[in-house]
């Protein structure tokens, strides 16, 4: 019973910051040196890692197809596979798992800090509201990076599918002929947009409900530690929960 | 050069702004089963000193909280210049400044960023005239050496100075101080109190100071209040507390320390 209550509660506070935030989205070319500096801090730091582990998986994604496929003569359909897999699925779920351990986490134990030694109080009393401050330009920097991030997403992991069914053995398909397969069978309106759209709404809940959980954290140093933890594992239920829901809304 | 007229004239500004009063109606506070505050009656003027005393623990900091709307009555009300403290809307239309007892200063922010937060966010003015302001509070309090500084290079009675000067930037009409002289030496102590004392002479803030600071209360209150265990035990002027007649307020002013009967010892047996 406790737990549905504070389940409830929570879905109730992320609401309202979320309504108390787009309030402010006029205010947002005066937030401006916040919000470079938020597109930074989202875009920026999480590019290389987002670079390195969507190359793997782009490669990882060939050699299984491969593997499998070489059996039954499909195997020069892996562009497709590994295209469409990327653009539509893995490209914007892995962006979005990484943006909350990577910037989420970041953001609770700031805005916990921040609560926790006061920092907040402050800002209320200087009728400063915590939501147009530090909670808006979080909000739309990540609106503008996610997609950046998720196209390189998408065009590294095809370049590292190519390469490995290039080079290795048992697939050896020339780039030319896994990029024309690539593009025949994705369309390009459809599934990489589609994921894009995807990548934008995980992205906007992780930040969401990391800035909500650190303005909400009472307590002491400790509880810093637990509002990001739980910030992390809301997040990642969030980008699963919803990639269900969203992918068949785009079906 | 008090206001006769009974407004706040901006320091910076010149703007004449009518001062405001506090008014607690019945405040009552518990955080579970602890009853903090219990039903509190009391009534700062417009323009007027009022010094908070008592004891470690006995509600100061969530009464002052109450009156900046961070923590809402259980029972009763609390108005600022007749609006509800609560209210979002309370805080639009009073300049409210309050020193916090830990400072609160922002941590990822300089001293000279703290200071120009407040005018910067209300475009209070341009980037020259939010320099002259912060520059001159933080001449008022000894700290232009530390305007590049972070927080975390500070010490404990410069980050009380810094959250002094940052409440003088925003020009209140209302000041709140939560101990505002508890870390600092004693000459640091009675600076303090005299630009208290010459905020509201100059500029007829009402101010409401929380402290255990005795010379302070006794010199420049206007009255003084003294809660314990939830209750007001004294409202009055500062001279009756020279010599008190009540008990507990002179055993909570004037402690004895008697080194061959040590209190800690008396709660033992
Ligand atoms: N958020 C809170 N939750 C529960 N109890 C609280 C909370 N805030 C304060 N209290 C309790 O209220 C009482 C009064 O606290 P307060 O901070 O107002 O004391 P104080 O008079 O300012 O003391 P000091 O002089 O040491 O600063 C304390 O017993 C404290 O434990
Ligand atoms: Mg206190």
């Amino acid at each position: 019973m406790k737990q549905i209550t504070i389940i409830l509660e929570g879905f109730g506070s992320t609401l309202l910051l979320l309504v108390r935030s787009l309030s402010y989205l006029p205010s947002l070319p005066r937030q401006r040196a916040r919000f470079i500096e938020q597109c930074y801090m989202i875009g920026y730091t999480t590019l290389p890692i987002v670079a390195i582990l969507s190359f793997f998986i782009g490669s990882v994604l060939a050699l299984q197809a491969g593997y499998a496929m070489q059996n039954f003569g499909a195997k020069q359909f892996i562009g497709s596979l590994v295209g469409l897999s990327m653009a539509r699925e893995l490209g914007p779920v892995m962006v979005a798992i990484l943006l909350a351990g990577r910037v989420g986490s970041a953001i609770t134990a700031e805005l916990a800090s921040m609560k926790v030694y006061q920092e907040i109080d402050a800002l209320v009393t200087m009728n400063i509201p915590p939501a147009r401050m530090l909670v808006m330009p979080r909000l739309a920097a990540v609106l503008v990076m996610v997609p950046v991030l998720a196209i390189i997403a998408d065009l590294v992991g095809w370049f590292g599918g190519a390469i490995v069914a290039k080079y290795v053995s048992f697939i050896s398909i020339e780039p030319e002929g896994y990029f024309s397969v690539l593009r025949r069978y994705m369309k390009f309106g459809e599934d990489v947009a589609g994921g894009l759209i995807k990548a934008e709404i995980f992205g906007f809940g992780v930040v969401l409900v990391c800035c909500n959980i650190g303005l909400n954290t009472r307590g002491g140093p400790r509880e810093i530690g637990a509002a990001v933890t739980r910030a992390v594992v809301v997040s990642l239920i969030l980008i699963l929960v919803l990639d269900y829901f969203v992918t068949k809304a785009l079906m | 050069m008090a206001s006769s007229t009974g407004h706040t004239r901006n320091p910076f500004t010149e703007v004449e702004t009518p001062a405001v009063g506090v008014k607690l109606e019945g405040l009552t506070k518990s955080f579970g089963d602890h009853v903090v505050l219990d039903n509190i009656t009391l009534s700062v003027e417009p323009g007027e000193i009022f010094v908070l005393m008592g004891p470690s623990g006995s509600g100061k900091s969530v009464l002052l909280k109450h009156i900046v709307g961070l923590e809402a009555p259980t029972s009763g009300r609390v108005l600022v210049d007749g609006h509800d403290a609560t209210s979002g809307e309370t805080r639009e239309k009073v300049r409210m400044a309050m020193v916090f007892q830990a400072g609160a200063l922002f941590n990822s922010l300089t001293v000279y960023d703290n200071l120009a937060l407040y005018p910067r966010e209300h475009r209070v003015a341009d980037e020259a005239g939010i320099k002259d302001k912060v520059m001159r509070a933080l001449q008022i309090l000894s700290l232009e050496d530390a305007a590049k500084k972070f927080p975390s290079e500070l010490s404990g009675g410069m980050k009380k100075r810094v959250a002094i000067a940052r409440a003088l930037v925003m020009e209140p009409q209302l000041m709140m101080y939560d101990e505002p002289t508890s870390e600092l030496d004693p000459v640091m102590s009675a600076t303090i109190s005299e630009i208290i004392a010459s905020l509201k002479d100059e500029y007829h803030v009402t101010t409401l100071v929380v402290s255990h600071d005795r010379e302070l209360a006794l010199n420049i209150a206007e009255r003084v209040g003294i809660l314990m265990d939830g209750k007001l035990i004294f409202l009055g002027k500062p001279d009756e507390l020279r010599q008190p007649k009540d008990e507990q307020v002179a055993a909570f002013l004037y402690p004895k320390i008697d080194l061959k009967h040590p209190r800690y010892k008396k709660l033992e047996t």
